[in-house]
Order: C-alpha cells, then structure tokens, then sequence
C-alpha cells in the first residue's frame, strides 16, 4: 500500500524503499539536484538536492522515504542554501559560461539559474586544472568537472569501460583517468558514451559537436531546469 | 514624475566595452529613461563629475592598479554599486591569465610573441602595473547588485535601473539572469 509524506505542504505518496526524491519525482515535484540522475546510485556529494526532514537537514538522493515526514523543499531558507553551494561549486572551479560549448545545456548553469544565483559571492579559486584533448572524439575540461561522479559510475555499469574515478584529496579531488598515461587518448572511449552524455557539465565534450545550438534555441535558454525535469 | 534623476556613472574596468554597448541597445528607451536617469560620469558622455552619485555601473574586473584605485573610487562616490557583465563578476575572459604568472604572461608577449622585434617588456611608468591576478570586483569592494551576462541584455540594464528609480528591489526575470 502506498504511504504518504508531505513536500511543502503537499501529500506525496512513496513506495517502502524509495528515496525521498524519487517519491518527489513520481509526483512531478523538482527537487534541485546535480550528482543523482535517475538510474545511478546516489552518492549524496553535491549536497544541491538538501532539504529539510522534520526541520533537520538532509539529501533528498540517500534519505529513505517514511510515514510522518514533513518536509521543506523550496522554501526560501532552503533555497538560499542551495544557491549558496551552487555558488562555491562556481568559484571552486574555472566556470566561464561565455565561451563555454556547454552554455544553455548545462545544469550546473540551469541551477543557478533557477536559484536566481547573478553572482559567485565567495572568494575564486582559480585553480590550476589539466585539459586533455589527446583523444579524437571527446575531450575533458577539468575546469568544469564538479566531481559528481557520473562518469564513473557510467563508464563502469553501462559502458562496462572502468575508464574513470575520483582520485586526490580536498580541493585537489580530480577526475582520473584509466590509462598508463592518465591521457584519454590511449583509452577507448567513445563519443556515443554514456560516460559522455550523462556529464551535466561541460567537463565531457564530444568534439565536433560544439556550438551547434544557437543561443536563444538551446535547453535552458527560455525554460528552467524545474519544467524540463519532467518533460523526457 | 517630480522624483530626482538618478545620477550615474558608468565605466569599464578590465572590460572589452560590450556590456556599455549592450547599455546603449536600449535604443529608444533611453528616452523615457533621460526623464529618470542622468549620466554624470561615463565614457558615453564629455562630463567627469566628481560629485556624489546615486548608481555606478562598472563593467569588467581589475587587472592593474589603475583599475583598482579607480573602483576604490567609485565605491566612495557611488550609494548603490553595480557589477556588470560576466568580467566585473568572476574575472571573465581576462582571467585566463590567472593560471599564469604575470612575468610569464609579460615575457610570452613581448620577448618571445610573433615579429616581435626588439624584445623588451614594457616598463614606462605611465603604465599601470598588473595585478598579481585578474580580480572579480566583489574581492575589493562590496558590491550591491550584479548584472550576469556577456553582456547582461538591454532589457536587464533597464531592469534594474527602472526598479532602483522607483525605489523597488530589483529582481532579474529568467531570460535576463543568463551567464552568457
């Protein structure tokens, strides 16, 4: 039998076993999110997707569903967190949305967008990160990789490649890759990827695609990411 | 309308000027803001008034001390100070650099650039020194308002300075808030 809790004051009903954004999701409530995407294991990193349980803090990807919650989703209180850790994922890398290819396709940019975030307001980093274009269809921006963990975990389960992982420490967390150079070159990824299309990013880029959409035309130019969560 | 013009200044910083020209795409909506708005300080007109102003749109980030003792500046003469356009708020284009030293920077351009040939790195002291790194505005002063973009949209201009003239907090709607 389903089970009900309660999402900014609305009745959400949950199968035992789901997560409380997947609950949301069925009910077509947008929970900002950026290191879950359906079908991948959460791992709760981003911490974008933190609500708040009974007025206690928690990510919406990895808390279980249960009878008696109430919980605080878009409110201003929550929100404004998001917005705040969206702007340090900002300055913790080198995101620059005006040459960026990945401009109006990228959620990171569309969450911004639809927490209202116009400025970084930390301190930049401006850290010193490696671009490897050995390879001839996809290249990786080290600039722009968040750290979500979405590559790997494609490259292993569904490319069944094991090309990526996470490896360092701190601010010096980077996206390895496997291969004796470390270079994407000498590994066999490929274009078609799932490793490539699930980056939410512009870290993962299929060359030769770029600049394909005009401005004005693209994703998230005119609609935000909480419409189009639901549209596919 | 018997309210006071607003009195503005303008000015681009380590900028490439887009973000003034996107202020001037107004176009003729600059006829109903000339009976709100005055520009008192601004490359766009001959004035250079010192005197207190009420918004100070400034345009890219800091990349020399001239830059920074010029923003120094406007902080003090401005109530309200804006970051315009994707430079003025994380450094832009300009802060490619910030991976390079300055005296790597210097010596790729002038002792070993392309026809480059009588190698010597500019040091007349009408130069402004450069900064260490290219900074966001909101490193040196406090900032009030940003105006995301490359540049922000005409209508994002118009935006924020209709809704600081009749006293309301601005707030960008979401095709005028975009990052690029």
């Amino acid at each position: 039998m389903n089970k009900q809790i309660i999402i900014d004051g609305e009745v959400v009903t949950y199968r035992p076993g789901q997560t409380l954004i997947q609950a949301a999701r069925e009910s077509g409530i947008y929970i900002p999110h950026l290191c879950y995407q359906p079908g991948y294991h959460a791992i709760g990193s981003c911490r974008v997707c933190m609500v708040k349980v009974n007025g206690r803090w928690a990510s919406a990807c990895t808390t279980l569903a249960a009878e008696g919650q109430v919980i605080d989703n878009r409110t201003l209180e929550v929100d404004a967190h998001r917005k705040q850790i969206v702007q340090m994922l900002f300055v913790e890398g080198n995101h620059y949305c005006p040459y960026c290819e990945k401009s109006g396709e990228c959620d990171l940019q569309a969450t911004a967008y639809e927490l209202n975030m116009q400025e970084d307001h930390f301190q930049h980093l401006y850290p010193h990160r490696s671009l490897d274009t050995s390879h001839a269809e996809v290249w990786l921006d080290r600039d722009r990789c968040i750290l979500c963990g979405l590559c790997v975990q494609a490259s292993a389960e569904q490319d069944n490649k094991h090309l990526f992982t996470l490896g360092g420490r701190g601010t010096a967390t980077q996206l390895l890759v496997n291969s004796s150079s470390g270079q994407l070159g000498e590994t066999n990824i490929s274009a078609a990827d799932e490793a490539v299309a699930v980056c939410p990013v512009g870290a993962l880029m299929k060359k030769q695609s770029i600049y394909s959409r005009r401005s004005g035309e693209r994703t998230y130019d005119k609609t935000p990411i909480s419409k189009l969560e639901f549209k596919a | 309308m018997s309210k006071a013009k607003l009195k503005i200044l303008t000015s681009s910083l380590a900028g490439c000027f887009g973000c003034h020209m996107s202020l001037l795409d107004m176009d003729e909506r600059w006829l109903e803001l000339a009976d709100l708005v005055e520009l008192v300080r601004s490359p766009l007109v001959d004035t250079r008034s010192q005197s207190r102003c009420d918004i100070g749109l400034i345009e890219g980030g800091l990349c020399n001390e001239e830059n920074i003792h010029l923003l120094l500046e406007f902080r003090e003469q401005c109530k309200i100070l804006v970051a315009v356009g994707a430079c003025a708020i994380n450094g832009g284009v300009p802060a490619l650099r910030n991976r390079y030293s300055v005296a790597d920077c210097l010596e790729a351009v002038y002792l070993h650039g392309l026809n480059v040939t009588q190698p010597q790195i500019p040091s007349d002291a009408e130069l402004p020194l450069l900064t260490d790194k290219v900074y966001p505005l909101q490193e040196w002063v406090k900032v009030d308002y940003s105006l995301p973009g490359c540049p922000p949209p005409a209508d994002a201009f118009f935006q924020l300075i209709s809704a600081l003239h009749d006293g309301r907090e601005p707030d960008l709607n979401y095709v005028n808030r975009h990052f690029d």
